[in-house]
């Protein structure tokens, strides 16, 4: 059983994680302020496991890697959006950050809610309100690299990219 | 036969590659920069044992300090000294001269037809080359750099296609904003743009830029604009290197946007999203605390002519700071050499090291709380430039010029 943290639409990785604290590798360090500008509470609060709920283009913006980095720092397990940004979808996924795409499931969730997702169905369930959801399948590639446990560990099993 | 993403790596490939394909293509450059790099090095490291340790090809791998240079920080130069120690150990050199986007054309790395792939969401920009440039993390740069190859999904095509010519006083930026206006801000997420029509052919190299600079502020995987004469008349001297011309072939574009450029004013996006837009004339009662000219979208030498026209023999208004950073040593000596530099500082503004400045907000003019800036950026988000209440507004450098001299969101059309 996991919390779900619901944001909005549009979440740009400025907001994810503001460029002045982009000074580290460390991903300890990087979550302490993850959505510290429009969510002060999250980084303190959230426990390993929970879910991040959002609405459309999720991580615009900069390429930083801060930003999915600092969300698997706090322990966040998964993303689920109506929509992501294109390289924040790519950079979570690399980094072994699952990112679903599920419209159902956001627009029936609320923040607070409790929440299972079974990553390698995609079957998301809401157990405050018992409804389940199927995600969007994942592309071909993208799956490899999701199961593999990253764009690295893909590497590692393929012996290069291809 | 395609839309020009299509045709570059139809060209890259050797065989037809249409829109939806999933592609693993050898990449022509690939860049990091300051802030992005570090994390690079750690994903590449994880690769060592499997790779060999060192980069593909040093000719094609380029690390460049932008970001915060000269360090502002003991936390920025301790990054600094990682990334020179990685330089190092891999006979790397580090570029030093300017922003990114503005040094990889200069030396010559971005020709048509080109895909490269940069650790900085606006690598989009080289599209403005023909070529197919695209912002990666650093872990897909790690890859890139450890393997000489990346993925892709082949992206649909969304066209934007401007016609007429732009009033005097209203420039590529302001178009560039009504495209974004339009578009939306995730418009063109996961798809290549393409810009045609009579501006863009009239359109000089850096103007191109400008447009290509902001594709990703509508999602845009690239953003492109097909060589031409003006392409071939810029590289000639930069590059020794044979490109192909590619040009598209009966595309089918996903969709189509028609802008008149004619009818378009002088426009600004309002915080804290880009595709905030009004005419100019909407918000002529905001005070300015700082204005900001320069960064990869609007840190050339007409970008710098155009203010300096509007600035000359004037003073900045007493109750606004007024930055300007040229976006390279090319741009800047160039400056000089013209007199725009000494224009600047007359007029009482504070003139910076090639780089992306106070655009990401770490050095060289960060806002207090509740402050607000007029800049020629391509993001007012939230926090961008300091205190997450201090409010970004975005024009182009007339507009930034004129309201330096005001403390004001001022019409630039006043002032020419």
């Amino acid at each position: 059983m996991s919390r779900i943290w619901k944001l909005g639409d549009n979440i740009n990785t400025d907001i994810i994680i503001p460029g002045r604290y982009n000074v580290t590798t460390d991903r300890a360090q990087l979550a302490k302020h993850c959505l510290c500008e429009v969510l002060p509470e999250f980084a303190p609060q959230v426990q390993p496991g929970d879910v991040m709920m959002a609405g459309h283009n999720f991580g615009c913006g900069s390429s930083r890697e801060h930003a999915p980095a600092s969300i698997l720092g706090c322990g966040v397990k998964v993303i689920i959006a109506r929509s992501f940004a294109r390289i924040f979808y790519r950079n979570a996924v690399n980094i072994g950050l699952p990112a679903l795409v599920c419209e159902e499931a956001v627009l029936a969730s609320n923040d607070g809610d409790n929440i299972e997702v079974n990553l390698e169905r995609g079957e998301i369930t809401n157990l405050s309100t018992g409804q389940t959801f199927q995600s969007e399948p994942l592309d071909p590639f993208v799956a490899r690299i999701v199961q593999a446990g990253g764009i690295l560990e893909h590497i590692r099993l393929e012996g290069t990219l291809r | 036969m395609g839309t020009l993403t299509e045709e570059i790596f139809s060209h890259k490939l050797g065989r037809p590659v249409h829109a939806g394909e999933t592609i693993v293509v050898e990449v022509d450059h690939v860049m990091s920069h300051d802030t992005t790099t570090p994390l690079a090095i750690e994903a590449f490291q994880k690769l060592a044992d499997q790779t060999g340790g060192k980069v593909f090809d040093r000719s094609r791998s380029h690390l460049i300090f932008d970001h915060i240079i000269p360090a502002a920080t003991i936390q920025a130069a301790g990054l600094h000294r990682q990334t020179r120690n990685f330089a190092r150990e891999q006979g790397l050199e580090i570029l030093q001269q300017g922003i990114c986007h503005q040094v990889m054309p200069e030396m010559g790395f971005v020709t048509p037809g080109a895909v490269i792939v940069g650790a900085d969401s606006h690598s989009c920009s080289y599209g403005a080359f023909g070529a197919f440039g695209t912002g990666m993390g650093s872990t897909d740069i790690a890859v890139a750099y450890a393997t000489g190859r990346a993925w892709f999904r082949v992206p649909e095509t969304i066209n934007v296609h401007l016609t007429g010519q732009l009033q005097p006083g209203v420039y590529a930026k302001d178009a560039a904003l009504e495209v974004v206006r339009r578009v939306g801000v995730d418009g063109a997420n996961y798809r290549a743009l393409e810009f045609t029509g009579e501006l863009i052919e009239n359109f000089s190299m850096s103007e191109r830029f400008t447009f290509c600079n902001m594709a990703i502020e509508m999602g845009g995987k690239a953003g492109l604009i097909a060589a031409d004469e003006t392409t071939r008349a810029w590289l000639t001297g930069r590059t020794e290197a044979k490109y192909p011309m590619l040009r598209v072939h009966e595309p089918r574009y996903e969709r189509v946007f028609e802008i008149d450029a004619s009818t378009l004013t002088p426009q600004i996006a309002c915080p804290p999203d880009v595709n905030n837009v009004v005419p100019v004339a909407e918000v002529t009662s905001v005070k300015l605390d700082q204005v900001f000219l320069g960064t990869c979208t609007n840190g050339r030498l007409d970008d710098l002519a155009i203010a300096a026209s509007i600035l000359k023999g004037r003073r900045v208004h007493p109750e606004t700071r007024m930055v300007i950073i040229p976006a390279s040593r090319e741009i800047q000596l160039e400056a000089l050499r013209l007199g725009y530099i000494q224009t600047f500082i007359e007029a009482g503004a504070s003139v910076g090291t090639p780089g992306c400045g106070p655009c990401i907000g770490r050095h060289f003019g960060v806002l207090a709380p509740g402050e607000r800036a007029l800049t020629t950026m391509n993001r007012n988000f939230t926090g961008r430039m300091g205190d997450p209440t201090a409010e970004i507004y975005l024009g182009s450098p007339a507009t930034v010029a004129a309201s330096a001299l005001t403390g004001y969101i001022t019409d630039p059309r006043d002032y020419l």
